[in-house]
């Protein structure tokens, strides 16, 4: 077996646990209602985790992913105050800027030669001035296709709803682990993290696909905002802070290396359902502090640090072995 | 074999750096079903021939014809498609891939835009079978040896080329049973008709394998030849450019040193680096180490110093075992060590000539003690004024004095620490031949004072002059120790150029 799929597999076997342990106390969890509303609870962190996959297994790091979904929400609420534009249309143009914010990023990532973590630190701030220069107040979103869309779902047995922002995110993921695992822009993304240098020498376009990997995170933060708009029937510029390391702490839980190449679509949903699982624990029980949750995904992220680095130490000590034998 | 048209052929091929000619109009000539064994030593122009073959430098003059016309690719993936492959040393896959996809990395094969795993699987399971490899191609690579790795970067270079394979330097750290599994690889790829270039600093394998030898030196073609017209011991002098016939009667000192040794290494190696040796250090005793470029001269003066810390035998003095793991633990057992590539592993240009100097006694001293202004002065101007370091002042950035200079420097930091044991790795090059004397001189003057010295040069009629013992390191073992009369440049070429067999009996 495949060591790189250990931490995937400890990931799920968390979960399970987690969910086992839940069950236990509160038979009540284990209903398509609460697998429902984790789902929805979690869309736009979910899809937001997916393009920070892509940014991590590169090896970089998208720290605007928060302050850009925070500007989106913002722009689609003042856009449909101001304007008759249709929705649809707010969407796509929406989309279009921050795609195009994203890949710009990239741009001066790989041009300019500088540190992603710096780049998108600076697109940070841009984006949540951008919010600001918009609007100061909450601004809520009154048109009828919103109440539409909220109202959309799917009913499960059992009486769970999958709304249709709940299905976008496993739309995303799916779409997410084919464009990962089954595409030559997917290998190219794995490449990057393995080594920019030894990439390019194998003839890997290192700026297209730097470019396209910041431009899907923009793409995937402005979908994230989109999704956190209908969510929230409203934009306002100081929602969503610290969103960015949330998606990160969900893409390392998952089992990502976080320096790059190695990780996959799916252990991020997983990661991101267990950050869900816990804050609904804590719904649950009534009695415990919301910080918990901080102080448990803590606790998470330290365990899995210290297992990757011991699948590292593992498998370097496993390639020598064979080797010196001889 | 004359009439046929080569391969790949290079005319007058010109490369200049800042400051050096790289390659000075070298001509190469490499032909369909031959090894080509490229040599020389270090600043030889080997690295830069090859890169200007395939793509990763351009050259400023001459020409490149690839089966008669002429070429000039501009990027190593341009020399790809052109059908020169290359293959680097530190193999240039990706760990983190699945062997199948280093293989075909940009050219997977793909059904409406989603990569066919299984068709390239398939595909890649075939590809290495024709090298004789039955691996689980959808492991990642870095679950594979550095041999297995090699050929996989051999097989993605032919698969991807197909005319010429670049080799530089492929065995440098494989065991013995993987290099005999490469060299099946490399002649199967001979016998399909593509020409091989191969690099290596290892005679024994260079005469192993090759067909055809050319060799570099300072940027020019010294020779080439049919590997079966020519001998170790003229290869061995071609490479040190030295004539075939020079008469060198001089031998070495004769006033060998006795008394008990001060050090004793026993057994003292590290796997793949050094093969264990002994080694018994006198005072006052100069031992010089001979060997071609690659062969372990380096390497044993990085293993005594701890920079890789040995993994078998021991050392020991007069009071008890020296633990030598770092570099640190070496300087502490009184031990200095002046690098051969002193810009990148030596001096601190941006430091004064002063800071440098202070730079190893302080480390000594911890840094919590620190050294007094007024003492760091009248130490450094002592030395500047013993070993005539030429600078016009005591805080001068060391980077702007002349190589003979930046090297008294670093000699001075490691007399500041006042060692019994100093390590000199090639002290002479790159310097002027005044400043070459007098580093020769104060080399002589220092084991009259007692302090123990082990100098590597490849200069041999230099180590002739000062060296009461010479060790000669070939393939990364001490082959063989001359003392006293024995000591001649031509018995250290024999003793170079001599086979493996012979070596091990010595």
């Amino acid at each position: 077996m495949n060591a790189r799929l250990l931490p995937l597999l400890a990931t799920v076997a968390i979960f399970l646990a987690a969910y086992a342990i839940c069950y236990a106390q509160f038979p009540a969890m284990l209903s398509t209602r609460v697998i429902g509303n984790l789902l929805t609870d979690n869309a736009f962190l979910g899809i937001v985790a997916v393009g920070m996959t892509f940014v991590i297994l590169s090896g970089g790091i998208d720290l605007s992913v928060g302050a850009v979904i925070a500007f989106s929400g913002v722009f689609i609420a003042v856009v449909l105050r101001e304007t008759n534009l249709p929705p649809p249309l707010v969407f796509l143009l929406l989309l279009a800027i921050t795609t195009s914010f994203g890949a710009f990023m990239g741009a001066v990532i790989h041009y300019l030669e500088m540190p992603p973590f710096i780049v998108t630190l600076a697109g940070m701030f841009l984006a949540r001035g951008a919010a600001y220069l918009l609007t100061l107040d909450s601004v809520p979103i009154t048109h009828p296709v919103f109440s539409q869309i909220q109202d959309l779902y799917y009913l499960m047995p059992g009486g769970g709803r999958l709304t249709l922002i709940g299905g976008l995110m496993l739309a995303v993921v799916l779409g997410g682990m084919l464009l990962a695992h089954r595409t030559r822009f997917g290998t190219n993304v794995y490449a990057l993290g393995g080594g920019v240098q030894a990439a390019r020498l194998m003839g890997v376009p290192v700026g297209r696909t730097t470019i396209a990997i910041y431009a899907l995170s923009g793409m995937l933060a402005g979908l994230s905002g989109i999704v956190f708009a209908i969510y929230t029937s409203a934009g306002y510029p100081l929602a969503t802070v610290g969103v960015e390391l949330d998606a990160i702490a969900a893409v390392v839980i998952g089992g990502t290396l976080l320096t790059g190449g190695s990780g996959y679509i799916f252990g991020t949903f997983i990661g991101v359902m267990i950050m869900g699982l816990i804050q609904t624990y804590i719904i649950f029980d009534g009695t415990l502090s919301s910080w918990w949750t901080k102080i448990v995904i803590g606790i998470l992220l330290f365990s899995f640090i210290v297992l990757q680095k011991g699948l590292v130490w593992i498998s370097s000590r496993e390639r020598v072995r064979p080797a010196g034998a001889k | 074999m004359l009439e046929s048209q080569p391969l790949l052929c290079a005319r007058a091929v010109t490369k200049v750096f800042p400051g050096t000619v790289a390659l000075d109009g070298v001509d190469f000539t490499l032909r369909a079903g031959e090894v080509h064994a490229l040599l020389g030593e270090n600043g030889a122009g080997k690295s830069t021939l090859i890169k200007c073959l395939s793509g990763a430098l351009r050259r400023d003059d001459g020409d490149i014809l690839l089966e008669g016309k002429a070429i000039d690719p501009r990027s190593t993936l341009e020399a790809q498609d052109l059908g020169i492959g290359c293959v680097y040393q530190e193999v240039n896959l990706l760990p983190n891939l699945t062997v199948a996809e280093n293989l075909f990395l940009g050219h997977q094969p793909t059904r409406f835009g989603m990569v066919r795993t299984r068709v390239m699987n398939e595909k890649a399971r075939a590809c290495l079978a024709q090298y004789d490899l039955d691996i689980d191609v959808t492991r990642n690579l870095d679950s594979y040896s550095v041999a297995i790795r090699q050929v996989i970067a051999i097989a993605r270079a032919v698969s991807l080329s197909g005319k010429v394979l670049i080799l530089d330097e492929p065995t440098a750290s494989l065991d013995a049973h993987e290099v005999a599994m490469l060299f099946k690889v490399v002649r199967s790829l001979r016998d399909r008709g593509l020409g091989i270039v191969f690099i290596s600093h290892f005679l024994d394998q260079v005469f192993e394998i090759s067909d055809s030898l050319t060799i570099l030196r300072n940027g020019q073609l010294v020779g080439s030849e049919r590997a079966a017209n020519i001998d170790r011991v003229q290869l061995v002098n071609m490479m040190l450019g030295r004539e075939l016939q020079q008469e060198t009667r001089s031998t070495g000192r004769t006033d060998v040193r006795t008394g008990s040794p001060a050090i004793r290494f026993r057994s003292f190696g590290r796997a793949r680096r050094v093969a264990p040796f002994d080694l018994d250090i006198r005072e006052g005793e100069v031992i010089g180490m001979a060997g071609l470029l690659g062969s372990g001269r380096t390497e044993t003066a990085e293993l005594l110093f701890g920079i890789a810390p040995h993994d078998s035998g021991s050392a020991e003095d007069g009071e008890g075992r020296l633990r030598l793991d770092s570099p640190r633990a070496a300087i502490a057992h009184g031990f200095g060590f002046c690098p051969e590539d002193r810009k990148s592993d030596g001096i601190i240009g941006d430091l004064s000539v002063r800071e440098n100097i202070i730079l190893a006694l302080q480390a000594r001293l911890g840094w919590m003690r620190a050294l007094p202004a007024r003492e760091q002065a009248a130490m450094v101007k002592d030395f500047i004024r013993k070993l005539d370091i030429r600078t016009s002042d005591m805080e001068k950035p060391v980077g702007q004095l002349s190589g003979g200079n930046q090297q008294k420097v670093i000699l001075a930091r490691w007399l500041a620490t006042n060692p019994r044991f100093l390590i000199l790795d090639e002290p002479t090059r790159g310097i002027d031949v005044g400043a070459h004397a007098e580093i020769i001189r104060l080399i002589e003057d220092l084991c009259e004072k007692g302090m123990s010295l082990l100098v590597i040069s490849s200069e041999f009629d230099e180590l002739v002059t000062y060296s009461h013992r010479v060790i000669v390191v070939r393939d990364r073992r001490h082959v063989a120790e001359l003392t006293g009369a024995e000591i001649t440049t031509e018995s250290m070429v024999a003793s170079i150029a001599a086979t493996g067999s012979q070596g091990d009996a010595a």
